[in-house]
């Protein structure tokens, strides 16, 4: 039981980083439609920046979590800029494109990013500065630490926050409006295109927040990193049904948690020596407690895309669905 | 993905020329001599070395390389003559990005270059596919690095390799573990690379033939950043150690949320998480960790390579670089031998070669694996991994055993 306990604080870690990487996309999404590609690599800027800004205040001496502060709060304004960067200079340019043209720009963006973000901080794995100690407590027998409880929590304030953002300010509502119908919007007096540029802006600062937990949590950073989060956060969003906030973290709890379980348990449920009686060949295979198993723990993507798909077929627009009137 | 390269061409040009500066007294000499005996050609020869130069190993890539251009600038300063001609060696250096795909494409292209001989790659991985290339073209090659046992078991004889086997150096880990910390059960995972899960296979039959109980295997990727859905599997069978056959880059994050997990057990890694990066990467966690390599620790080599090194590139060797130095020294050797620069000329003097390289003496077995290569084991002490026993066919010896053995100065 307790096995299962820690497999399911994993997932929730993982899948806060997922939702909150997520919102990014579904926000964007549902104001314009567009899947910005791009938005992943903006998660490992922010992990970069807030790694090179840690580094460099180390010697200073400040207590560890103001300089982590600190490095936090140098991303997320370097991100922000790059957010509303792109959408000027990229995505602005072909709004009244066909939607593929976008699509194959913010793939560009991202290469370019990318490769920027080589030269830059070059190609190896670096080391995270892990100057936060880590604390570890035990929950009925799982192991939390300091860390995983900050990323939930951090989560948890970001949808309060979004929540209230979208809900109960001027912004919140132009940019409903503008997801609406971005044309009668525009008639109604709102800037449409301050709304899209505040929507790139805001996903930016959480795609800054969400670099700086990734590298805190996992103590390493690299140029890569970006493409396959940004994979798992954009397949989270179509999940809970892309264009909806709440659907965004949903879909990001929800595939943390079955992968954290998927590769925890797919090895066991595959093990052939379970049903070892079914043929001769077997039972001398798994003799002396041997082990034949079918598909092992390196299937934790294949199990979280299978998902995906499952739910996809049953549920073509994900588990909350594109709420098209009320997105943004 | 031109420009560091060329940065990097530059850099080692200014190097070199910085370092030729010394010995510039004695270049008109030379050239005088040259301009009296016109009659002295010169033949150029290409020496191909390839290793990720991108990518999450880069760095080891980069020292490797550094490697094998020290050998090859120190052959072309000793002014050697091969047939009759003053030998001029040029290194082709390659990335393969540790992509089998791409290794297979660099190694033709190499090809297609017409080098005499081909110093690499590092990974297995790659080494395995562009070896066949290689043997088609009947172009030896040496690693330094690549320590899957099937690379020489293809019956490709113009394979050859200056570090230990996988199949050695499993067993090498696997017996200090057994023999010194007698754990109960191990828990094994692996990268799911042809070096990683080789290496773990090795590693499981010796700890099996020990009478230990090795848990079913578990699997990452060589990105995985992830582990603790593995990890807390593993943690509910209650192992007494964890061997994880992968490189530093995916082992660093192993071990870190293996110890917030609260796994008690030792790790113990393969050479490719043999490194002190381990420690940058996962912090305290990284203390008092095991993990071997093949062949000889990089500070144990030869001084006169130590020196040179640090001389020319300003940093210490990481990890294979006085194996991609002997592995070029030793191509050049036989070309020197043979007086000739033809591969199929030469390949016949690599067989038979006794050859005192950074690393010790080197000769190859029929297979074209070196003969004797030894095993050190490491562990992780104060942020620095610090050899601690030579296994040297199948005896185990505290290293400072093995530094007296071997004259006290190590490498000579």
């Amino acid at each position: 039981m307790d096995i299962f306990l820690q497999q399911v604080i994993n997932g929730l870690t993982l899948g806060a980083v997922y939702a909150i990487v997520a919102l990014g996309y579904t926000m964007v999404y549902g104001i314009i439609q567009l899947i910005n590609f791009a938005h992943g690599e903006v998660v490992m800027i922010g992990a970069m920046v807030a790694l090179t800004v840690i580094n460099l205040l180390a010697a200073a001496g400040l207590p560890p979590l103001v300089v982590l502060l600190i490095g936090a709060g140098c991303a997320i304004p370097v991100c922000m800029l790059v957010g509303y960067g792109m959408e000027r200079l990229a995505y602005r340019p072909l709004r009244r494109a066909p939607r593929l043209a976008p699509l194959i720009t913010a793939i560009g963006v991202s290469i370019i990013l990318q490769h920027l973000a080589m030269l830059v901080w070059s190609r190896n794995v670096l080391a995270f500065p892990q100057i936060i100690e880590t604390r570890v407590y035990t929950v009925a027998g799982a192991a939390i630490t300091n860390v995983q409880i900050a990323v939930l929590l951090v989560c948890v304030a970001i949808m309060a926050g979004l929540a209230a953002l979208v809900y109960r300010t001027r912004l919140g509502i132009a940019m409903r409006a503008t997801a609406q119908n971005a044309q009668v919007a525009g008639l109604m007096g709102i800037d449409v295109n301050r709304v899209i540029a505040a929507t790139f802006v805001i996903g930016a600062g959480l795609a800054a927040i969400a670099g700086v937990l990734v590298g805190t949590y996992y103590g390493v950073a690299q140029y890569t990193m970006g493409s396959i989060l940004g994979l798992k956060a954009f397949s989270a969003a179509v999940l809970g049904g892309i264009g909806n906030i709440p659907g965004a973290m949903l879909g990001g709890v929800l595939l943390g948690v079955v992968e954290a379980l998927g590769a925890g348990y797919i090895g066991d449920l595959t093990d052939l020596c379970r049903i070892a009686g079914i043929s001769d060949w077997l039972t001398q295979r798994c003799s002396g407690g041997g082990h034949f198993v079918l598909f092992g723990s390196n299937y934790q993507d294949v199990f979280a895309f299978v998902v995906l798909i499952l739910v996809l077929v049953f549920r073509p627009s994900g588990l909350l669905g594109e709420r098209v009137g009320d997105r943004a | 993905m031109q420009q560091p390269k060329l940065g990097i061409a530059l850099l080692v040009a200014v190097t070199a020329l910085a370092l030729a500066g010394c010995g510039e007294e004695k270049k008109p000499e030379a050239a005088k001599t040259q301009a009296q005996a016109p009659s002295v050609p010169t033949i150029e020869i290409k020496i191909g070395h390839v290793a990720p130069l991108t990518g999450g190993i880069a760095h080891l890539g980069k020292d490797n390389e550094n490697g094998a251009r020290l050998a090859i600038d120190q052959a072309n300063a000793a002014k050697i003559m091969i047939g009759g001609k003053l030998a001029h060696f040029e290194m082709i250096a390659e990335d393969d990005q540790a992509d089998p795909k791409v290794g297979t494409t660099v190694a033709q292209k190499l090809v297609d270059a017409k080098v005499a001989g081909v110093d690499g790659h590092l990974n297995s991985g790659t080494t395995i596919p562009a070896s066949a290339i290689y043997h088609q073209a009947g172009i030896p090659m040496i690693t330094g690095s690549a320590t899957n046992p099937m690379l020489t078991e293809q019956g490709f004889d113009n394979v050859f390799r200056v570090v230990g086997r996988d199949d050695q150096q499993g067993p090498a880990i696997a017996n200090y573990l057994a023999s010194t910390d007698k754990p109960k059960v191990v828990a094994v995972v692996d990268d799911a690379t042809a070096y990683g899960e080789g290496l773990a296979n090795e590693v499981e039959k010796t700890l099996k033939a020990a009478g230990v109980k090795v848990l079913a295997r578990e699997k990452g990727t060589d990105k995985t950043t992830d582990w603790k859905a593995v990890l807390t599997k593993i943690k509910g069978e209650k192992p007494d150690a964890v061997f994880y056959g992968g490189m530093d880059a995916t082992g660093g994050p192993l071990i870190k949320q293996g110890k917030e997990l609260g796994i008690g057990a030792v790790f113990a890694f393969g050479d490719g998480a043999c490194t002190d990066k381990m420690a940058e990467l996962a912090g305290p966690a990284a203390e008092g960790m095991l993990c071997s390599q093949a062949g000889i620790p990089p500070q144990a080599a030869s001084k006169s390579f130590l020196d040179a090194y640090k001389a020319k590139f300003n940093t210490d060797p990481i990890l294979y670089a006085p194996f991609t130095y002997d592995a070029a020294n030793l191509l050049i050797e036989a070309m020197r031998k043979a007086d000739s620069a033809e591969p199929a000329k030469y390949l016949p003097e690599l067989h038979k070669i006794s050859y005192m390289g950074a690393t010790g003496r080197i000769e190859f077995d029929a297979k074209g694996d070196r003969k004797d290569a030894e095993i050190t084991i490491f562990s992780m002490k104060n942020g620095k991994i610090a050899p601690i026993a030579v296994v040297k066919a199948g005896q185990t010896l505290a290293y400072d055993e093995f530094l007296k053995s071997m004259g006290g100065s190590g490498g000579k």
